[in-house]
């Protein structure tokens, strides 16, 4: 990929924020995606709707690599159901941890395809992945 | 100046992380190395030569540390594993025996972390009240308002010397005056100060003060905690075992020997105790007031080209010590630092560990520089450098 083009979409995402808000709906699924190793700290808010992700917000305030790999999951989530969003997120877990992986499915989810050379922002790019894991575990499991 | 004492620095780096931790001269890894290789046994039993040697250093460490901060005793010098645990051993030894119900401690919003959880535990444990001394425009604390902050209830002032994120020194002697004269004990944070500062309890007359040896040169993981001899007494031990007992035959009858070793129970960090008083002869070697006014210098003319940088907000305009904290306009203070150790340029990026700070200075996250003697004009002007071309860092900082 070519690195200006990679930074131009990562540096978009990161100013200009896809899906960034607030959102005080009880029917939104609220959670809390954090590291201990930096100080990102973003919030998840995902709507369920028999099986298929209707819509996802996020607030906080988070590095560049961490906001623009929120608002690019995002975008790649919204609509799909809970088994497709999972084949995502576990690609996307795949790339970043240098496993084989399908990078057709991942879009621009694959600007994060040499984050592995920075061992320290990778989990920068998994950062909004550790929330939205756990809420699509505990939906199957209801 | 120095550099050359520091092997660290004959690595291709820019270290301005010294709130964190400080650079290691020579001589201080070279303590620590004669120790495990010359006379590596343990301490209190010294049958043996190389175990009476041991007593030997860790005891003459005892007094080098009692001059260099001026304390009176001997007995008033415990060896801890940092300012945390030192801060721990009073909220929890001798604090949460003397308060009742109702008391008050005084705090301040930018205290760090190891100031401010053990006072938050004894407010949950035994109903403890925790105040605040307000902060003024600077983030400052004033005694005036110190003098505005106290009630009937306050018992105690816990205060760190020069603050980890604003970098204030504070007037530790002129609070501890006014507070003695109604009853209130002072206990003094001098992880930041100890290796910046002259520090003399004496003079301050504090109570109780607790500092970091890897802040001042020294190794990680050993510490002291100072208190005057006569509140150290009543101080109970919040660790037993080796060491520091004198006799037990049961549940009713175990003996604890007297200070400081009471307080010091099992092995200690021998090692790390060694090389902290030839940290101590470092310092005292180029002399504290030299340090200051070094740090002090680098930090005028760090915040004098910072100032001229548009896109640049410094939190601590007004600040005595070597810390800096600013932002970027618009970018996150974390993207900063990773751009920086591009150019192996070491800065903090966060809150540090300040956590209650925040809604005081009205950001979440900052990037800090701290500097200390051995940083260089030629260092800053390369930061300057880099921080002045915004374009260059929203280039690069991926």
């Amino acid at each position: 990929m070519d690195e200006n083009v990679r930074r131009e979409i990562i540096l978009d995402h990161y100013q200009n924020p896809k899906n960034k808000e607030t959102i005080e709906d009880e029917r939104y699924i609220k959670v809390n995606s954090n590291n201990e190793s930096c100080i990102d700290n973003i919030n998840l808010y995902i709507l369920m709707e028999e099986g298929i992700i209707k819509d996802i917000k996020f607030d906080g305030e988070a590095c560049a690599i961490s906001t623009s790999s929120t608002s690019i999951m995002i975008t790649n989530l919204i609509g799909k159901t809970v088994k497709e969003a999972k084949e995502y997120i576990d690609n996307f877990d795949a790339m970043v941890n240098e496993r084989d992986y399908d990078e057709e499915i991942l879009n621009e989810g694959i600007v994060y395809n040499t984050i592995y050379k920075q061992g320290n922002r990778k989990h920068c790019a998994m950062l909004p992945y550790i929330g939205i894991r756990k809420v699509l575990e505990e939906y199957e499991s209801k | 100046m120095n550099r050359e004492d520091f092997p660290m620095l004959s690595e291709d780096i820019v270290y301005f992380d010294n709130g964190a931790t400080t650079l290691k001269p020579q001589c201080v890894i070279d303590k620590t190395v004669e120790y495990y290789s010359q006379y590596g046994a343990s301490s209190h039993r010294g049958d043996y030569d190389i175990a009476y040697k041991v007593d030997q250093e860790y005891e003459s460490t005892r007094d080098k540390v009692r001059k260099f901060i001026n304390a009176k005793y001997l007995e008033e010098i415990i060896f801890t594993s940092g300012s945390t645990e030192g801060l721990n051993l009073i909220a929890s030894g001798f604090f949460q025996h003397l308060l009742e119900p109702n008391d008050e401690i005084l705090i301040t919003k930018s205290e760090h972390a190891s100031n401010v959880l053990p006072w938050f535990r004894l407010a949950n444990t035994n109903g403890i009240k925790i105040g605040y001394i307000p902060l003024d425009d600077h983030h400052y604390v004033t005694l005036e308002n110190v003098k505005k902050a106290i009630t009937p209830n306050t018992k105690v002032i816990s205060l760190a010397y020069i603050t980890n994120v604003i970098g204030d020194i504070r007037p530790i002697k002129e609070i501890v005056e006014f507070a003695h004269q109604h009853n209130i004990f002072v206990v003094v944070d001098a992880a930041q100060s100890i290796g910046h500062i002259k520090t003399d309890v004496q003079d301050l007359d504090v109570d109780f003060l607790s500092f970091s040896g890897h802040k001042m040169c020294g190794p990680t993981g050993v510490g002291v905690l100072y208190g005057k001899k006569e509140l150290l007494e009543n101080v109970e031990p919040f660790i037993l075992g080796g060491g520091m007992n004198e006799s037990f035959d049961n549940e009713h009858e175990m003996y604890y020997k007297g200070l400081p070793t009471r307080l010091e129970a099992g092995t200690p960090n021998i090692a790390g105790v060694i090389a902290l008083g030839s940290a101590i002869d470092y310092l005292e070697g180029i002399g504290l007031e030299k340090i200051a006014t070094i740090e002090k210098n680098l930090r005028e003319y760090l915040v004098d080209k910072l100032i001229m940088i548009p896109h640049i907000d410094i939190i601590n305009l007004e600040s005595d010590s070597g810390i800096v904290s600013f932002n970027v306009a618009d970018i996150f203070s974390q993207d900063i630092a990773y751009y920086l150790n591009k150019y192996n340029i070491c800065v903090r990026a966060g809150n540090h560990c300040a956590k209650i700070l925040k809604k005081e200075v009205g950001v979440n996250n900052t990037i800090r520089v701290s500097l200390y003697f051995y940083n260089t004009v030629e260092e800053i002007d390369m930061l300057v450098e880099l921080l002045t071309d915004k374009e260059k860092i929203l280039k690069e900082m991926l």
